[in-house]
């Protein structure tokens, strides 16, 4: 019998998953991306899943609000990043450091 | 029904309808050429905003069912939002025209911003703050990049988005954990959910949130992306980053702490109160070394925050009280700062260096002497106003038994006051090198001008301040 602590448990693992691919990756500013919608999309597996547990449905609206925004800040991050790309040339994550300290 | 709730969110609404209907207004006419009448057009409707808000709003008002809450405590945060953003944008309206800067969309991204600050103050559900946040963030990472041809600016944006969306990100796991063990995502509800002590996974989604909030409000360890953000963006972007979404950071934190984790507040004032330490010192101590005047304000910025932090560690009404006191005097110290760095060029290019102001005295002692003031009440020199700011949040620290925590307070800002005093020691007594030109425009020179004449006049009464912050933190902490 699948529970609601499993489900928990896949968006746990996603989310970490997710912060470690920012924090570890050091080649493409794309997969910075990647993990950020997978951050986000765990979240959603975890209100989708309290909110069947609750018999609420106002999780699930949230994840709906949650999917839009995702969206959007796709839109921004990439547009950003296309910018940059034009000024820098490059999109690997090591190349992100003009300014330091 | 509908109607009332309609008529509570109505500023919101109408400066989001504006932003709207003036984007498509620009982009239909002659686009770019319309940007300095825009500017100056959002900055009027602000300023009429914030006189609606201020003057007619009255008692606490809940509309669709609780997620938003219009009471003295949101309405204080908004009229300062609504104010240094209006006055943010029309000193960035010469600077970015004469550089070609100015584009339509900056005025109106801003507007958009200032209505997510205005429903995060106002937030009284987990999902109204997501979006109220959203909204802010995502026009911010905008207008960090607002200069396309610059690699600083677009990092900027990059840096500044990657880190955004992380915390975000962590804001919006810990809003999960909280729905899913208290039921609701209405403040009211979770509140209730608390009441009695918090169960292991609400403290896990507390911790999430101020996670995130400490994220936002840039508070070490959490402070990162702060300097890169404030050198790279153009500096009157700068200047808005250090001013209103400060504000409604704070705002937020301190309504998800009192109206959804009120009944906890033992739980969350230990990690609030090592934040607000964290970031003292890291911005006093890592401000020392830096030599570009918007990284050093960056890192002044994180160590006010830390202030600002003490007073709600406090957790207590005078704590609430004392720390939009402090924001409403930070926001004030710093916009006239900017006007000043704003005004700093050399050849019409600007300058940021801090060692170009060597002897700056000599050839501007009004604009040195008004920068002096300001740099005194950053600091906390008495009797500028910036040390009643200091004064009001070690003193709520202190009543409510977190001497520690004061006391590290004066040593924080005894350290931090060395680089405010080296500014001044450059301005006076350095020796002249490549010396800076160039006139202020009318309104950067009024801006400077009236800050620093606030700090020193303001110190008969706080221009009356303190009884309406008082008010406005009586209605969230009861």
């Amino acid at each position: 019998m699948i529970g609601l602590e499993h489900y928990l448990a896949v968006a746990a693992a996603l989310f970490v998953i997710g912060i470690f691919g920012l924090f570890l990756n050091r080649k493409n500013v794309i997969i910075l991306l990647m993990s950020i919608e997978l951050m986000l999309l765990s979240v959603n597996i975890n209100f989708v899943a309290f909110s069947s547990f609750l018999g609420d449905l106002v999780g699930q609206v949230f994840t709906l609000f949650v999917l839009t925004v995702a969206a959007a800040e796709a839109a921004i991050g990439l547009a950003i990043l296309v910018c940059f790309f034009r000024n820098r040339g490059t999109i690997d994550v090591e190349d992100v450091n003009v300014m330091k300290g | 029904m509908i109607s009332a709730d309609i008529q509570t969110v109505l500023p919101e609404i109408v400066i989001a309808l504006y932003a709207m209907g003036a984007l498509l207004a620009a982009v239909y006419t002659s686009k770019d050429e319309v940007a300095p009448l825009l500017t100056w057009l959002t900055g009027g409707l602000f300023v009429v905003m914030a006189g609606w808000i201020g003057y007619n709003g009255e008692g606490v008002n809940v509309a669709f069912d609780g997620a938003y809450v219009d009471d003295g405590f949101g309405r204080f945060a908004k009229v300062v939002i609504l104010l240094s953003a209006a006055v943010v944008l029309v000193m960035s309206q010469e600077y970015m025209s004469r550089r070609g800067l100015l584009r339509f969309e900056y005025p109106l991204l801003v507007a958009l911003a200032v209505v997510g600050m205005m429903v995060m103050v106002s937030a009284g559900d987990l999902m109204s703050l997501y979006m109220g946040l959203e909204l802010q963030s995502l026009s911010l990472y905008v207008v960090a990049s607002l200069r396309r041809d610059s690699v600083k600016s677009t990092e900027a944006g990059l840096k500044y988005f990657v880190l955004g969306a992380l915390s975000s990100g962590l804001l919006l796991y810990g809003a999960s954990l909280t729905y899913g063990f208290a039921g609701t995502t209405l403040f009211s509800g979770i509140v209730e959910a608390v009441e009695g002590g918090a169960s292991i996974g609400l403290l896990f989604g507390l911790v999430f949130l101020i996670t995130g909030f400490a994220f936002k409000v840039s508070a070490a360890p959490f402070h990162m992306w702060t300097p890169d953000v404030y050198e790279g963006s153009p500096t009157p972007v700068t200047a808005f980053f250090a001013t209103a979404p400060k504000v409604a950071a704070m705002g937020l934190f301190a309504r998800v702490a009192f109206d959804a984790f009120g009944a906890v507040t033992g739980e969350w004032q230990q990690i609030v109160a090592f934040l607000s330490v964290l970031s003292m010192f890291v911005g006093a101590i890592a401000a020392i070394g830096q030599t570009n005047i918007k990284r050093l304000m960056a890192y002044s910025s994180i160590a006010h925050m830390g202030f600002a932090l003490m007073g709600l560690a406090a957790g207590s009404a005078f704590g609430v009280q004392a720390m939009l006191i402090y924001m409403a005097i930070y926001v004030t110290m710093n916009i006239g700062t900017f006007a000043f760095i704003l005004g700093m060029e050399k050849d019409g290019v600007p300058v940021t260096t801090i060692s170009s102001l060597k002897m700056y005295s000599k050839r501007e002692p009004l604009r040195a002497l008004a920068m002096l003031v300001l740099l005194f009440s950053l600091a906390g020199v008495p009797p500028m106003v910036g040390f009643f700011g200091k004064f009001y949040v070690l003193r709520a620290a202190y009543d409510a038994g977190l001497a520690w925590l004061a006391v590290a307070g004066v040593i924080a800002s005894v350290i931090g006051a060395f680089y405010y005093l080296r500014i001044v020691y450059f301005m006076y007594f350095g020796e002249e090198t490549e010396a800076l030109d160039g006139k202020m425009s009318p309104v950067l020179w009024v801006s400077l001008m009236a800050s620093a004449a606030v700090m020193v006049v303001g110190v008969v009464n706080l221009f009356g301040i303190e009884p309406l912050a008082a008010a406005a933190a009586a209605t969230l902490v009861n």
